[in-house]
């Protein structure tokens, strides 16, 4: 959408080369992973920043991986507790925020207080408790337990966010709805929530990598076998005498591939959602 | 179809009394139009009735029966909203049929009441449309049509008019007041347009901060407003307030509409210079700006020029004003 007027050729020649130049710094910790992958170990040590070439390409790191260890199994269970963690966290979270901006009660400001309190003091401080009711509860080395520390974790941010944006939702729209008879249920699922999706997206977006990057609560919560998530998992490579770079890398490019696709997906609703909104 | 009657109902946010009292009977098949200045509380007494907000103190009936804590949609009433309000993931069609649906009608009649709506408001064309394919004007169209499928006791309009333009809210009003007729319908109709509301209005309510100024037919705040707030609220241009004392009247102020003061070059009993003369073709209101009561209106019939700062003479006709005492109340002779 181009529009002539606003717009002069150096100065989009400059925005491209700021976004660009923006681009290749983030990207290029990502690409020297994907790169050195897929060389061998004294390739990797050798020349770190060079292209895998027939010499040095050596998939002997993914064949590790998929040997060695459990990987698809790693990889099912941090997809299990992303997704589900993802899920819980935009539910309650937008339930909660629908409650906060619509409903006038006793202790409303309070309880905004209180969930935003959340954002600014990090989960881990409580990790001993954490821990402790975990082992009380059993949770223990199940999937379940991170999952719970997960939706907690998320839950402030979003409470945050969604809660703005619900602000702004027409009430006439959903008086409306009162009037025909919908339930609060309906009207928060069926008119609310469609009219914040990009809000929500930005929630997922935010909330997901540091869920699928977390080391410390596998570490902690659920470090059994049958339980471990990818990170967790890879960490059998680094060992404190030897690392088997080649693995490592290996694991963590395929670790890359799940993210990147639950992005696609979220920012696919960021984008409709703005542009339906500017066009609107 | 419906009677609504309101019995000293108040309504706080807080420590903030926005409506403070109201009283109210509406008769079955009236069209009762509340107008009054912006934040006055006509909107949150419609949505009192409507149940979207709690009466705190105070008793609503609709036909008789206590709806106080009568949630919205058993209350029997259908509500057009300033902003449309249509649910954008829905059709036309299903928008309109939405109410029924949830009230456990059958399908055939749901389809039954949707085409007779949509027959009377010509809304055929639309009917798979959804609300964002749809120009405003359609829009409320499509939002009046989802009133009407609930054959609803009461109607309710909060300010349906206002984001039209100008050509298509005269088009939009004279279909409201069809439908009236042809419904035969009770209506609330909230507004801060007075010639909507002295048009469409078979009784109107002004409210002024909370409290309920004068209830009457159009015609009767028009002639015979009872205190100042409504005599300057209903009529355009507004009515003149002069000094009483300055012209020999009892009270403190005596109003006169523009259209009842009479200009002259040569002589009269207000003297003034002009200073701005709008002509409208049909009329020309002329702005006087007197010594003693300040700048004053008159109102002429036809094409007429006076040239600025011209000295003219004013005349209240005689029978034609009204008295009000120092709080603002009517005085009656
Ligand atoms: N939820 C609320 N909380 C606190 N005060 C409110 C709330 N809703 C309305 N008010 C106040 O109540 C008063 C009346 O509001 P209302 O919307 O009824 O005005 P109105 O007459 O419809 O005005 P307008 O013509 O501008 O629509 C205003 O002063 C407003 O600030
Ligand atoms: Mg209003």
């Amino acid at each position: 959408m181009a529009n002539r007027a606003r717009t002069s050729l150096p100065r989009t020649l400059a925005a491209h080369a700021i976004l660009l130049a923006y681009t290749a710094i983030a990207l290029f910790p990502v690409f020297v992973i994907v790169i050195n992958a897929m060389k061998s170990r004294r390739a990797i040590f050798a020349h770190p920043l060079q292209l895998p070439g027939p010499k040095s390409f050596d998939l002997i790191g993914f064949q590790t991986v998929l040997s060695q260890g459990n990987f698809p199994l790693y990889f099912w269970n941090s997809l299990i507790v992303t997704v589900v963690s993802l899920a819980f966290i935009l539910l309650f979270g937008a339930m909660a925020a629908f409650a906060l901006s619509e409903y006038r009660f006793k202790g409303n400001l309070l309880m905004g207080l209180y969930l935003a309190l959340g954002i600014m003091i990090p989960i881990r401080l409580g990790t001993v408790a954490i821990l402790q009711l975990m082992v009380a509860t059993g949770l223990v080395n199940t999937l379940f337990a991170l999952i719970l520390v997960y939706t907690a974790q998320g839950i402030p941010l979003a409470v945050f966010i969604l809660s703005e944006f619900m602000k702004t939702v027409s009430a006439d729209l959903k008086n409306a709805g009162r009037i025909d008879g919908l339930s609060e249920y309906r009207i928060f699922f069926r008119l609310v929530v469609p009219l914040v999706r990009p809000a929500m997206a930005t929630v997922a977006v935010f909330s997901m990598i540091p869920i699928w990057n977390d080391l410390w609560f596998p570490l902690i919560l659920a470090p059994a076998e049958r339980v471990k998530t990818v990170t967790l998992g890879a960490q059998v490579f680094l060992g404190q005498f030897v690392t088997d770079w080649n693995a490592v890398l290996a694991s963590l490019s395929l670790a890359i591939v799940p993210v990147l696709v639950l992005y696609l997906v979220f920012s696919r609703q960021l984008i409709r959602g703005i542009t339906s909104g500017a066009v609107k | 179809m419906g009677a609504l009657s309101l019995s000293n109902v108040c309504k706080s946010f807080g420590t903030v009394d926005v409506i403070q009292g109201v009283d109210l009977e509406v008769a079955d098949g009236e069209f009762c139009v509340f107008v009054g200045p912006s934040g006055c509380g006509k909107s949150t007494l419609l949505r009192m009735i409507a149940g979207l907000e709690d009466v705190t103190s105070g008793e609503v009936r609709i036909d008789g029966a206590r709806v106080n804590l009568t949630p919205p949609s058993k209350r029997e009433i259908a509500m057009v909203f300033q902003s449309y309000a249509l649910y954008p993931h829905l059709t036309v069609r299903d928008n309109m049929g939405l109410a029924l649906k949830q009230a456990g009608t059958a399908k055939a009649e749901v389809a039954g009441a949707v085409q007779r709506a949509s027959a009377m408001l010509s809304l055929d064309a639309l009917l798979e449309r959804r609300p964002a394919e749809l120009s405003g004007g359609q829009r409320q169209r499509v939002a009046i049509g989802r009133a009407i499928v609930r054959r609803p006791k009461l109607f309710l309009f909060d300010e349906p008019l206002s984001n039209l333009d100008a050509a298509l809210r005269v088009q939009t009003r004279i279909e409201i007041a069809r439908l009236h007729r042809e419904l035969s319908a009770t209506m609330i109709y909230v507004t801060h347009d007075q010639v909507e509301a002295m048009t469409l209005a078979d009784r109107i309510v002004v409210l002024n901060a909370g409290k309920v100024a004068q209830i009457g037919a159009p015609m009767e705040l028009y002639n015979d407003p009872a205190n100042t707030f409504v005599a300057g609220f209903i009529g355009s241009p507004q009515m003149n307030f002069l000094r009483a004392a300055d012209l020999g009247e009892p009270g403190e102020t005596l109003g006169i509409r523009p259209e009842h003061l009479t200009i002259s070059r040569e002589s009269g009993r207000i003297a003034g210079s002009v200073s701005h003369v709008e002509r409208l073709g049909g009329e020309t209101n002329v702005y006087v700006t007197t010594d003693a009561h300040g700048l004053l209106t008159v109102r002429l019939f036809g094409e007429h020029s006076f040239a600025f700062a011209e000295t003219v003479h004013l005349t209240p006709e005689p029978g034609r004003s009204f008295l009000f005492d120092r709080a603002g109340a009517r005085i009656r002779r």
